[in-house]
């Protein structure tokens, strides 16, 4: 197998490259980013592009890759404007599937990293959404928007070319260790923001859990759209509770404006995404992905519960995760240089 | 791990009759799974008289007459098929508000609040309780009427209470928008209307789901248009129906029209609120503000009518549409029928 990973400067990307490393069918690891990988990779080949991947197809021609991964959909608004989310999601995932599927090309999977972010959070929405159903109000941020639009690219590309296999994951709000998303920086503040009168059941995905299924996706033939997210649910005061946080209710009119505050001074950053999930919550059922094969490592409950004890082993001993950077120099040396011996 | 604040664990588990803790409290036998019908709701059994007990069913031995534990939770996932997929229930949740946003502590303590209502004002009186089903998914399906209607509660109550089963009631969404009242609407076993809810409850996990095909044009009408039912709606209950593969139970309530009459509508401010309608009540009338959650003590009759089997192959795509509206209508009808045989033999409003 020769793997292509985009967004290797991502928690996704490295991860996913580390272990892909690991295994003795994988022949190569190329990386793609616009950012330096943030773990140490062995093997993997860092290629830096700009973030609409334009030269994807002379990557894809030169070195023959069969698998693309494709990780570098932005799902956290507060990293990326409006303009640079469309750039990386709707530009660099058209660019993607243009290299892949241009005549000649050797690609023959694709796996998508995207999030249930497309289902958007809405009082009309049912009380779990499946695979095929559709949103019940039209997207209105940019993130939402920019993922629904690569999606469309996605479903164009499945058609045009049976011979791919296509496997789209999307992903429920992921907490972990290592990884900082919305929710995991909400649930570090003193005090822990809800919106007023309100109470959502909300599903987590452990960080393992998201290697996991990528890795399983890239391993397995399994075509098609699937739901990821850890069994049950759970309503946000629990959350709170199972961190052992108060909660400090944000009026439920006007919310947007409300957390303007916090946001322009620098204390938390909630997108208008996360204050509607924080009112209708979302559920998305994961049974497809079971079907298919997929064991869980963790239920929504254990990804809180091993977020909770990871945070109180950083109270105690600080961020423990050895910084790692990446040195161009120093990494050539240890992939091509003669003098280093590698292992058979 | 304990969560701080003292959520009892698995407190929903079905346990097995406690020994009563305090003597004098006298907890009278709990009631078969499924008991014969009390015709008519005789005065002060010994449970109503725990009932009227000030028991909030907050303590942890207030599964008196209301705080039973309604729920099996063991059938919720023995329906689907990939069981042996599904871990056990305990890792899912640690509290006891379930996959619907339904608590069954905050359900208890409603039904523990809402039964002197239940018992002394509206004095709810039901007939052919055994045609509700004592297991497996069925859809009830009843009249609907009063500006905020107090038919729902009743039925929801009135069959927790009798028979032991769990009672999810479909509602309009908006009910979800709203701070604070839709948390406690859907804790209190509420559920947006939504096709899919309604299929995952009735089929995945055989619960007792209750709709009212009739909506807002219901509740909204004028008091001049008592027992006269509107339009069912495009039919929508019967293909849920047929879909999961369930019976409909429809249910004739009289009471509810007299228990907030609307006297008068305004278009105007329905408009300008962006509601359904915008009623004036007798009750505002009569009580002012208080009115609008003061009800007036119509006597309650309920009569549950014979379970419709729908003979369609279940899980279908599509159903057709004559035998849906055929079926809405046929179930209309009965219900229809029944409120005039009910309205017939009825002596006075407020005592039946």
């Amino acid at each position: 197998m020769r793997v292509l990973v985009t967004g290797l400067g991502t928690f996704w990307g490295s991860r996913l490259a580390q272990q892909l490393e690991q295994r003795d069918d994988v022949e190569i690891v190329v990386g793609l980013d616009t950012t330096e990988p943030r773990l140490p990779l062995e093997r993997t080949e860092f290629v830096k592009a700009d973030s609409s991947y334009s030269i994807l197809a002379r990557i894809v021609r030169a070195t023959e890759v069969d698998t693309v991964l494709h990780t570098h959909l932005l799902v956290d608004s507060t990293q990326a404007s409006g303009r640079a989310l469309h750039e990386i999601n709707v530009i660099g995932t058209m660019n993607l599937l243009a290299a892949a599927g241009t005549a000649g090309s050797t690609v023959r999977k694709v796996v998508v990293k995207s999030s249930a972010l497309v289902y958007g959070a809405n009082f009309q929405d049912p009380c779990v959404f499946s695979e095929d159903m559709d949103r019940t109000r039209a997207a209105r941020t940019p993130v939402e928007r920019s993922l629904l639009e690569s999606a469309r690219f996605f479903r164009d590309f499945a058609q045009d070319n049976p011979h791919i296999t296509v496997t789209k994951l999307r992903f429920s709000n992921v907490l972990g260790d290592d990884i900082d998303t919305v929710f995991s920086r909400a649930l570090h503040m003193p005090v822990i923001p809800e919106v007023l009168g309100f109470d959502p059941r909300l599903q987590f995905t452990h960080e393992d859990d998201v290697t996991g299924a990528l890795l399983y996706a890239t391993t397995h033939d399994v075509p098609g759209i699937y739901n990821v997210a850890g069994d049950g649910q759970i309503p946000w005061s629990e959350v709170c509770a199972v961190v052992g946080k108060r909660r400090i209710p944000l009026p439920p009119l006007l919310t947007n404006w409300a957390v303007e505050p916090l946001r322009i001074a620098r204390v938390l950053d909630l997108p208008p995404e996360m204050l509607a999930l924080l009112r209708y919550g979302r559920v998305v059922d994961n049974h497809r992905f079971k079907r298919a094969g997929y064991r869980y490592r963790y239920s929504t409950i254990g990804t809180v519960d091993a977020f909770a004890r990871g945070m109180r082993l950083e109270r105690s001993v600080g961020d423990s995760h050895p910084s790692y950077r990446y040195e161009r120099d120093v990494e050539s040396f240890f992939r091509h240089s003669p003098a280093v011996i590698h292992e058979p | 791990m304990r969560l701080s604040r003292g959520v009892p664990e698995r407190s929903d588990r079905p346990v097995p009759d406690p020994v009563p803790d305090r003597p004098g409290a006298g907890r009278p036998e709990p009631r078969a799974p499924w008991a014969p019908p009390p015709g008519v709701t005789a005065p002060a059994s010994p449970e109503q008289e725990a009932a009227a007990e000030p028991d909030l069913g907050l303590s942890p031995d207030s599964a008196t007459a209301t705080g039973r534990s309604l729920v099996p939770l063991a059938t919720s996932t023995e329906s689907r098929e990939e069981l042996d997929l599904e871990p056990p229930d305990a890792e899912l949740r640690r509290s006891d508000v379930d996959a619907w946003g339904r608590s069954e502590r905050a359900r208890a303590l409603a039904r523990s609040l809402y039964d002197p209502l239940y018992r002394y004002w509206f004095r709810a009186e039901w007939e052919g309780l055994e045609n509700i089903p004592t297991d497996g998914g069925a859809l009830l399906v009843s009249n609907h009427a009063g500006a905020i209607p107090s038919d729902a509660p009743v039925i929801m109550h009135g069959i927790e209470v009798e028979l032991q089963r769990a009672v999810y009631g479909l509602a309009e969404n908006l009910f979800r928008a709203l701070p604070v009242i839709g948390t406690l609407w859907s804790r209190a076993g509420g559920v947006p209307a939504h096709p899919d809810n309604a299929y995952r409850l009735l089929h995945d996990e055989r619960r007792l789901v209750l709709l009212f095909p009739e909506g807002a044009k219901g509740t909204g009408k004028h008091y001049r248009d008592r027992y006269q039912l509107r339009r069912f709606g495009r039919g929508g209950f019967v293909e849920i129906a047929m879909r999961a593969g369930v019976p409909i139970v429809p249910i004739a309530v009289v009471g509810a029209e007299e228990s907030m009459p609307i006297v008068f509508k305004s278009k105007r401010l329905a408009k300008l609120f962006g509601i359904p309608y915008f009623p004036v009540t007798a009750n505002t009338l009569l009580f002012g503000p208080a009115g609008l959650v003061t009800y007036l003590p119509a006597k309650f009759k309920l009569r549950v009518l014979p379970p419709v089997h729908l003979d369609a192959e279940p899980d279908q795509e599509r159903y057709s549409r004559s035998r849906v509206m055929e079926e809405s209508e046929k179930i209309r009808d009965q219900i229809q029928v029944a409120l005039y045989d009910m309205l017939r033999a009825r002596r006075s409003v407020w005592f039946g």
